[in-house]
């Protein structure tokens, strides 16, 4: 150790953590525990298995597919794996008790919180990577089969498909902000992603205003286009309303609590 | 270096910290002692600006923590050993927290040396480490960019008697080098072995601070003689205010000087002359912490029972009443 001048004092002119540090640092957290290390493995290894799959059913059956296809079945595990990421990123520092560390390295939580988003935009365009080179091995492996390959996205297409990933972990992480608790948060995400939608299905059957209602506040059906296209003035109407519903609001509620909560 | 001036902390109708004001120098080891619950934790917080006090300010080297850029560089703090991921490696920790504030890779090798962290032990993951182990390792965190200040919240906790001893002379040294260090605990004894300055806590308020020397230096003078008597009135003349403790023995706030001399003067012999028993802390504190878990007290000893052995929980009789 070197030797300390004595009562130096506290000294306010060093630099404080630089944001692509704290940025490097939260993603090196995902992915240095079990439970994140299995968690984007798996989103690597279900590609491969989703576009296996995929491939064995489409020779089977002689159908003709597109590299379109492929992208669109990998998008499925994606939305149950990647907000689980978002959640854990935010819950563990409240499970596993490191916050007192993290805020103490850093105690501007804003700066933190920004940081796991950059990481969840990082790991979601991971992700689309991997589920791209997944999906493109598989539409040469049935091309060559088929003697025809369909080569269907265009780069705003591949950049929509992002961004459907991107609002997955980030609603992922919303969720982990609102909740601070890792079980909690997962539960409620699920029941948000995958039973909420029907019960507004149902409930839209019975109930003609709910019927025109729903496209408002359907965040999933909303964010269709991103892939699909199709886009006209009211479809990006109802993504940006639906989205401050479910996205904007709870993300800011679920923001103002990270930063004041006190941290025990 | 670290100053605290009225603060204060609530919770709804609880009052955890309750206008407390300390301030702890460079060069010397100050030890925070109370009771589980006494706002020990909560005040250890409040400087770490994990907590917003409800009145008064906490500040190191007159700044507010979250206005230190960088503050793990030059405050080291260790607030719950405990509180590590446990799925992470004792290394890995230690890398993160070191990555954060930009220190050199080598330091992290550098730390696990120094408390007593093998490689292997390194290796092993946190969830896999005994309570002691965890302490080392978040001691080794706290001193990773060789801070000026340090901030340890219940640190020998968990730690065998070696440990300690370990750990008072790890602080020592920091100290003996201009560090500041603030450390907390429930146990008198700890706090006993490690620190020079003493603060005590109870209820959310400060009871007694000092130096060591003084809070558990016993007050006045035992003495005794066959001629109790003769002994009374010899200091009575020599103006003694005295206080009869056993049959033939009295104390006085006196010293000890004083009292064999006015003894002497008057001829009588004393069987025994002494400082008082340094019961003075030891019988406050544990006052706080019998008021703490709501247990009647055991009797408390006549003044020249002698010193007590040790520093147990109350009478488990006195427990069941």
């Amino acid at each position: 150790m070197t030797a300390l001048a004595p009562e130096v004092g506290i000294d306010l002119t060093r630099p404080r953590v630089p944001f692509t540090r704290l940025v490097a640092v939260e993603l090196r957290k995902l992915a240095d525990t079990r439970a994140g290390k299995w968690l984007l493995g798996t989103v690597a290894v279900i590609s491969v298995v989703v576009m296996v799959i995929m491939l064995w059913v489409v020779l089977a059956n002689d159908i003709s597919v597109s590299f379109k296809d492929f992208l669109t079945a990998m998008s499925v595990p994606m939305g149950v794996l990647l907000p689980v990421l978002g959640v854990l990123s935010v819950t563990s520092e409240w499970s596993q008790r490191t916050a007192l560390v993290t805020f103490t390295l850093e105690p501007h939580r804003g700066r933190v919180l920004a940081a796991k988003v950059v990481v969840g935009l990082i790991v979601a365009l991971f992700a689309v990577v991997v589920a791209a080179i997944a999906a493109a091995f598989g539409n040469v492996f049935a091309g060559l089969a088929s003697d025809t390959t369909i080569w269907n996205v265009n780069a705003v297409e591949l950049l929509g498909f992002y961004a459907m990933q991107a609002l997955g972990i980030l609603m992922g992480l919303t969720f982990g902000a609102l909740l601070l608790s890792s079980p909690a948060a997962i539960v409620v995400y699920f029941a948000w992603a995958f039973v909420l939608p029907t019960i507004f299905a149902v409930a839209s059957v019975f109930i003609d205003w709910f019927g025109d209602l729903l496209p408002w506040i359907d965040f999933a059906t909303a964010q269709m286009p991103l892939f699909d296209g199709g886009w006209t003035g009211e479809k990006w109407a109802q993504l940006l309303v639906s989205g401050t519903i479910w996205l904007i609001i709870p993300f800011v509620v679920g923001a103002r609590r990270v930063l004041r909560s006190e941290i025990k | 270096m670290i100053e605290v001036q009225n603060l204060s902390k609530r919770y709804g109708d609880h009052l955890a910290v309750d206008d407390i004001s300390f301030t702890c120098r460079p060069g010397s080891v100050t030890g925070f002692l109370g009771p589980n619950g006494a706002g020990k934790s909560t005040t250890l917080r409040m400087l770490a600006g994990l907590t917003i006090p409800t009145a008064g300010s906490a500040t190191i080297g007159s700044h507010r923590y979250t206005d230190i850029p960088n503050p793990g560089t030059q405050i080291g703090v260790l607030l719950d050993a405990s509180a590590q991921h446990n799925g992470r490696t004792g290394r890995e920790v230690l890398t993160i927290a070191s990555r954060t504030m930009g220190l050199d890779r080598g330091r992290v090798d550098q730390m696990l040396e120094v408390v007593g962290l093998s490689p292997k032990e390194a290796k092993r993951r946190v969830g896999n480490y005994s309570l002691g182990m965890r302490q080392r390792l978040g001691i080794a965190q706290s001193l990773l960019a060789d801070p000026q200040v340090l901030i340890l919240d219940e640190p020998a906790n968990g730690l065998d008697p070696a440990g300690i001893h370990w750990m008072r002379q790890l602080l020592r040294h920091y100290a003996d080098r201009g560090g500041t260090v603030l450390l907390s605990s429930h146990l008198l004894h700890e706090i006993e072995v490690i620190a020079d300055e003493i603060i005590v806590i109870g209820n959310g308020k400060i009871v007694a601070q000092g130096h060591k020397e003084e809070l558990l230096a016993g007050a006045g003078t035992f003495v005794r003689a066959e001629e109790a008597d003769a002994l009374a009135r010899a200091l009575s003349v020599a103006g003694i205010h005295v206080t009869p403790a056993t049959a033939d023995g009295f104390v006085t706030d006196a010293d000890p000087v004083a009292v064999g001399k006015a003894a002497a003067a008057a001829g009588v012999a004393l069987v025994e002359l002494r400082p008082g028993d340094r019961a003075g802390l030891e019988d406050l504190f544990l006052q706080l912490t019998a008021d703490n878990q709501r247990d009647p007290l055991a009797p408390t000893p006549a003044p020249d029972a002698g010193p007590r052995p040790g520093f147990g929980p109350p009478d488990p009789q006195g427990g069941q009443a």
